[in-house]
Order: structure tokens, then C-alpha cells, then sequence
């Protein structure tokens, strides 16, 4: 450890792991070290034992779950959109060489009282309940529109500012009914609550088109999911940036962020040994997450909290066509809250757990202080529940870019469904890192003699 | 009509017993004499023609310097059919570090995996520690192919590689077996991420 490194990273999160991928490949000398014995952090994924020790310490994991080892159990419930950001650093960065992907098999959203299929083809969308037979064509008009739209054509404009006008002017013009509104904002555009509405048009434009090409890529539902579970993610960035020189350190307790008189970053400590570095990176719960001040400075603060239910159950979610994976929206709307309740499933199909298990995480965005009722719309569509581990998660942000003290503390996971805003804080922090914007470059792959 | 079965191999081993050297002598039949650790090339890909002309292509991936403090992540293990447990004959600590490795792989790779033991750097033989009878034994006893080699010289290199080959079971292509899917280019059984936007499915990319 005596030596001097660029950059030390905390934390083998996805976040970090991606950022120590891309600064190993930048050719930064990087260190990369985490308190836990296992890789992935807050976006790990546990075997049994792993997960018993983190939600149930004194009990063992009951031997009729089957074998530990078959078991990955996601901490976050997240997909990966197939056109979105993660999917081109995935691609870029050639760590799909170590990865391998299956489809969610379906994605659902829920109206008064029952769940449908969002429609994947337009048989599908002909035959859905989700709209009555007028407001299809008035969707029709809506869809061929975004569709036909081209920035530089104003014909294709149909009098619509996509930057000036809200979406509220959009859905109005083309008369859509309120459940229609709430089907595309929150099954297809992916927003958690209905701010959007009143903000100019452009970013919803742009998520909805985001979502149905995603859906015509592979053609179940708009989102892939990686065998082995999510906490393959972060292995193959922490295995790419060990192949660019990364040094890796698991187990290894943090002791200290030291620092020199004016504050800036000096090193870590850990025991009697401190490691220097130029830069640090890391998650919040390396700077003082849900700790109080000690005299020094609050480096992050929470933002709200998130709920998360896994539930083991023995059976497919009802009224899913059995899928063996698959999302339920719950629109806001639908159950009178602020945020939307998601529910995200996969299954032995994913290699996460034993045959005929099937794993549940239920979310939303804590609006009460009784967190886990405001998920019981979502475990309600569940059947019975076999298991249960509920945790509330604080959502820290930084309170400073890290410009003047080279700390450079990442975000938490959020309430989101796919790994957009993860991107987004990788290139965020990336470009504070270095200075530069992410420019993703196809990398060399032949072996250096 | 020949066939061709392709297998992930996993190097294990304390840093500096010569994984890497090993990979590149059987891989591109060169030696550097003072090669850093591991960089840039940790995914080598060697075919081993057969007797009876079938060939077996080995995925070969290397530690990447992740064993160094014991950070291995699961996804190396994950889907290896075979090992190759590296020592190094002038260093009797080298082989306890191995005992340890095969213990690791044991417990968390696939029951069915290949596992050879690897005495390296034999053009030491001068400065050797550890007895070919001690190394023949314990592998004897853990049920492991056993060998020792020179990256330096190339000796002993090819043979372990083609005896391991002869070792895989060949009876049906990895993909096809259950808790063995390779990661290979054509046996992939998921979705592909590098295909050309839209080019699976002709439904129009309006959903309504």
C-alpha cells in the first residue's frame, strides 16, 4: 500500500466500478478498495448467507430455498433499457464479452384495479384493454406523430414546439384521456411523478422514443437484464480496470479520509496504513452517510428515501401470462400518491435463484413515515408472499462537486427502474474526475507484447 | 467430420509463479523476460487440435492481477470449465498458495471442473524446492492432472494444455450442458447487445 496512485476509488458499486473501468482504460493508476468482502456495494448481488447476513443476522437461510450458491438476489431493482446509456458503455467497453443477457419477458402497467400488458406490437395494442376503441385512434394520431417528428422538417411539427410547449399542450392536442396520459408518462416516458406535465415537451419526446426503440430491439418489453443477477455489472468494470492496471482490495475497512489543512484530499486511511492518491472517488457511505458531522464538513445529504420489498414467492406474478420476468407500473394516479410503486421481477430463467423460485422487489419513493404501507398496492399484485426483506434506503447526494478538495463523492441508487441516472452520475463525476467529457472510444482488445 | 468444442480455462495462482507467461507461451509462443504484471491481456483465446481432428478452442482468462488481495469476483469462476492452478517450483510458499486456490475453486466453481496442477518455471531447476513426488502426491490425492513446465523454454507448455483438452468431456458442446454455457462467440444463448439497432423484429417501433 506504500504506494502513490492517482485515483482511489471507495466502493465496488456499479457507479464507481464503471468510473475505475473507464479511468484504468484513460490510463489513470488507480486503486480500488471496499469494506465489504463481496463486489457490487448498495448494487450487489447476494447469495443466501449474504443476504440473511445482511437483513437477518441471527437466522440461518432455511435449506428448503435450495443452494445458496443458486441464488443472486438484487439489492436495487433496476433493468437495462436496450437502447439506453449503459447499453452503449456496455458495448464500448467490450465487458459484454463477460456478460450475457436474457429479455424481461414483459412489462405491465396498472388500471383501476387490474394489471395490463404495455403493448409490445400492434396486434398487441389492438387488442388491449388499456384503451377504448376511439382513444386507440386518437394514440394512433398521438404515436405517428412522435414518430414522423424531424427538428428540421417544421411540417412534421403540426404546430407543436417540442421546447417551448409543455406536454400538457401535447396530450391536449391530440384529446388523449387522463389514463391514456397516465400510461404513456409513466409506463413508456418512465417518469415517477407527473411534474413532467408542465415542463416543456422535449425530454418526454425524447423518453418515449427511448422506450419504443427499445422494445422493437429485442421485442418483449424495453429492457434486458444480465444472467447472474445485477452484481455482474460491477464485476466486469472492476475486471475491465484490473486488466487496464487497476489495483483491487476487497475486505479492507476505511478508516479515515485524510485530509491537509485546507481540506484537500490527501488519503485514506485504513489501520495503522494510509494510502495517498491525487483524486478519490466513492459512494456516500464512505463521507459520513447518515452520520452526523464530527466537527468537519457534511459531505452528502439526503435527498428522500426509498422502500424496497424483496419477496421470494413460489409462483409467476398472477395475471402475467406466467412471465418469468417482467415490470409492473403502478401509476401514481392510480393509488393516490405523489410517486409511482414499481415492481420488478425475475426468476431462475435469469440464474438468480432455485427452480420454481421466483424474486419480487417491490419500490417506490417514501412519501409517509409507514414506508411499508405505502408499498401494499404493489405486494397485493404478488399472490402469496413466501419471504420478505424490507429496507429503507436514504438517497444522498454531494454537497459539493469536489473541485476544490478532489473528493469526488458519487450518488445513491435511485427509485428510477433502469440505469439511466446512473450513466448520467457516471458522466457527471467523470467529467469533474478528469476535466473532460465520457467519449466513448471502441478500445483496443489485442494483447500488448 | 471433425468438431469443435469450445471451453472457458481459468489461470489460478500466487502473483509472479508465471500465469500469464504460461498464456503467452501457449498462446502466441513468446517469452518476455521482464514482463509486468498483468495488463491489457486478460482474454486469449488458443485452439488445440485432436487426434481424431477435433479441435478445442480454450477462452483463457487471467487473474488480472485481481488475486493479489484475494478480490477475485465470482464471475471468474462462474461457467469455468477447467483450471489451470499455477506454482512455481522454486518457491515451496507458492504451492501452499495453490493448495488454497484449489480449495477456492472447490467450493465455488462447477463440481465437474478440470483442475491441473502446475509446477512452473523449470528452467529453475537449480534453484527448485519443490519436489516433483511432493506436487505428484497432493495432486493424486485432490484428484487433479499434474505437470510442470517452462514458459521461458516452452517446455512442457503445449503438453498440458492438449492433456487437458483430452480431459474435457467431449461428449456434447459446452453450450449444450447444463450450468456450462459458454461465453463464446456463436454460443451465445442470450440477446445480443452489438446488433444493429431494430435489426431483430419488423414490427413498427410504435407500440399502438
Amino acid at each position: 500500500m506504500d504506494e502513490e496512485y492517482d485515483v482511489i476509488v471507495l466502493g465496488t458499486g456499479l457507479t464507481e466500478c464503471i468510473l475505475s473501468g473507464l479511468l484504468s482504460v484513460e490510463g489513470k493508476k488507480v486503486l480500488h478498495m471496499d469494506r465489504n468482502d463481496y463486489y457490487g456495494g448498495d448494487s450487489a448481488s447476494l447469495n443466501l448467507t449474504q443476504l440473511y447476513r445482511k437483513f437477518r443476522p441471527d437466522q440461518a437461510p432455511p435449506t428448503e430455498l435450495g443452494r445458496d450458491r443458486d441464488y443472486a438476489i438484487d439489492l436495487v431493482p433496476k433493468f437495462i433499457i436496450a437502447s439506453g446509456e449503459l447499453t452503449k458503455i456496455l458495448v464500448h467497453t467490450e465487458v459484454t464479452r463477460y456478460l450475457e443477457f436474457k429479455q424481461i419477458a414483459g412489462s405491465f402497467v396498472y388500471r383501476d384495479g387490474k394489471i395490463s400488458k404495455v403493448p409490445s406490437t400492434e396486434m398487441e395494442a389492438v387488442k388491449s384493454s388499456l384503451m377504448g376503441l376511439f382513444e386507440k385512434r386518437r394514440a394512433k394520431k398521438f404515436f405517428e406523430f412522435l414518430q414522423n417528428w424531424k427538428d428540421e422538417d417544421p411540417a412534421t411539427h403540426q404546430g407543436i414546439n417540442l421546447d417551448r410547449d409543455n406536454m400538457k399542450t401535447v396530450y391536449e392536442k391530440f384529446g388523449l384521456e387522463p389514463g391514456t396520459q397516465d400510461f404513456i408518462g409513466h409506463a413508456m416516458a418512465l417518469y415517477l411523478d407527473d411534474d413532467y406535465i408542465t415542463k416543456p415537451a422535449r425530454p418526454t419526446y425524447d423518453r418515449i422514443i427511448l422506450y419504443t426503440s427499445s422494445m422493437a430491439r429485442y421485442g418483449k418489453s424495453p429492457y434486458i437484464y444480465p444472467l447472474y443477477g445485477l452484481g455482474e455489472l460491477p464485476q466486469s468494470f472492476a475486471r475491465l480496470s484490473a486488466i487496464y492496471g487497476g489495483t483491487y482490495m476487497l475486505d479492507k475497512p476505511i478508516d479515515e479520509i485524510v485530509t491537509d489543512a485546507d481540506g484537500k484530499f490527501v488519503g485514506v486511511r485504513s489501520g495503522d496504513e494510509t494510502v495517498k492518491a491525487k483524486q478519490i472517488i466513492g459512494d456516500p457511505s464512505y463521507f459520513g452517510a447518515g452520520k452526523e458531522a464530527e466537527g468537519g464538513k457534511m459531505r452528502v445529504v439526503e435527498e428522500g428515501k426509498v422502500v424496497r420489498a424483496i419477496c421470494l414467492l413460489k409462483h409467476p406474478i398472477p395475471g402475467t401470462e406466467d412471465s418469468d420476468s417482467c415490470q409492473i407500473i403502478i401509476p401514481q394516479n392510480q393509488v393516490n400518491r405523489r410517486n409511482d410503486i414499481y415492481v420488478a421481477m425475475v426468476s431462475s430463467t435469469h440464474n438468480v435463484c432455485a427452480k420454481d423460485i421466483y424474486v419480487a422487489i417491490v419500490s417506490t419513493i417514501v412519501e409517509t413515515d409507514k414506508p411499508e404501507l405505502e408499498i401494499a398496492p404493489g405486494l397485493n399484485l404478488l399472490g402469496p408472499i413466501h419471504d420478505k426483506f424490507v429496507s429503507i434506503s436514504p438517497i444522498y447526494t454531494p454537497t459539493s462537486t469536489g473541485k476544490e478538495d478532489d473528493i469526488f463523492i458519487t450518488r445513491s441508487y435511485d427509485a428510477t427502474s433502469h440505469f439511466e441516472t446512473v450513466v448520467e452520475d457516471v458522466q457527471d463525476v467523470f467529467k469533474r474526475v478528469t476535466g473532460n467529457d465520457l467519449v466513448l472510444k471502441k478500445r483496443d482488445v489485442e494483447v500488448q507484447t | 467430420m471433425s468438431k469443435q468444442y469450445q471451453f472457458k480455462l481459468v489461470l489460478l495462482g500466487e502473483s509472479a509463479v508465471g500465469k500469464s507467461s504460461l498464456v503467452l507461451r501457449f498462446v502466441k509462443d513468446q517469452f518476455d523476460d521482464y514482463r509486468e504484471s498483468t495488463i491489457g491481456a486478460a482474454f486469449l483465446t488458443q485452439t488445440v487440435t485432436l487426434d481424431d481432428q477435433s479441435t478445442v478452442k480454450f477462452e483463457i482468462w487471467d487473474t488480472a492481477g485481481q488475486e493479489r488481495y484475494k478480490s477475485l469476483a465470482p464471475m471468474y469462476y462462474r461457467n469455468a470449465n477447467c483450471a489451470v492452478v499455477v506454482y512455481d517450483i522454486t518457491q515451496t510458499a507458492s504451492l501452499e498458495k495453490a493448495r488454497t486456490w484449489i480449495r477456492e475453486l472447490q467450493r465455488q466453481a462447477d463440481p465437474s471442473i478440470v483442475i491441473a496442477l502446475c509446477g512452473n518455471k523449470t528452467d529453475l531447476e537449480a534453484r527448485r524446492q519443490v519436489s516433483q513426488e511432493e506436487a505428484k502426491k497432493y495432486a493424486e490425492e485432490e484428484g487433479l492432472m499434474w505437470a510442470e513446465t517452462s514458459a521461458k523454454s516452452g517446455e512442457g507448455v503445449q503438453e498440458i494444455f492438449t492433456a487437458i483438452a483430452k480431459k474435457l468431456p467431449l461428449t456434447a458442446p459446452p453450450s449444450a450442458r447444463p450450468g456450462a454455457a459458454s461465453r463464446g462467440p456463436g454460443a451465445r444463448t442470450g440477446v445480443d447487445l452489438s446488433k444493429q439497432q431494430g435489426a431483430q423484429g419488423q414490427q413498427e417501433p410504435c407500440n399502438c
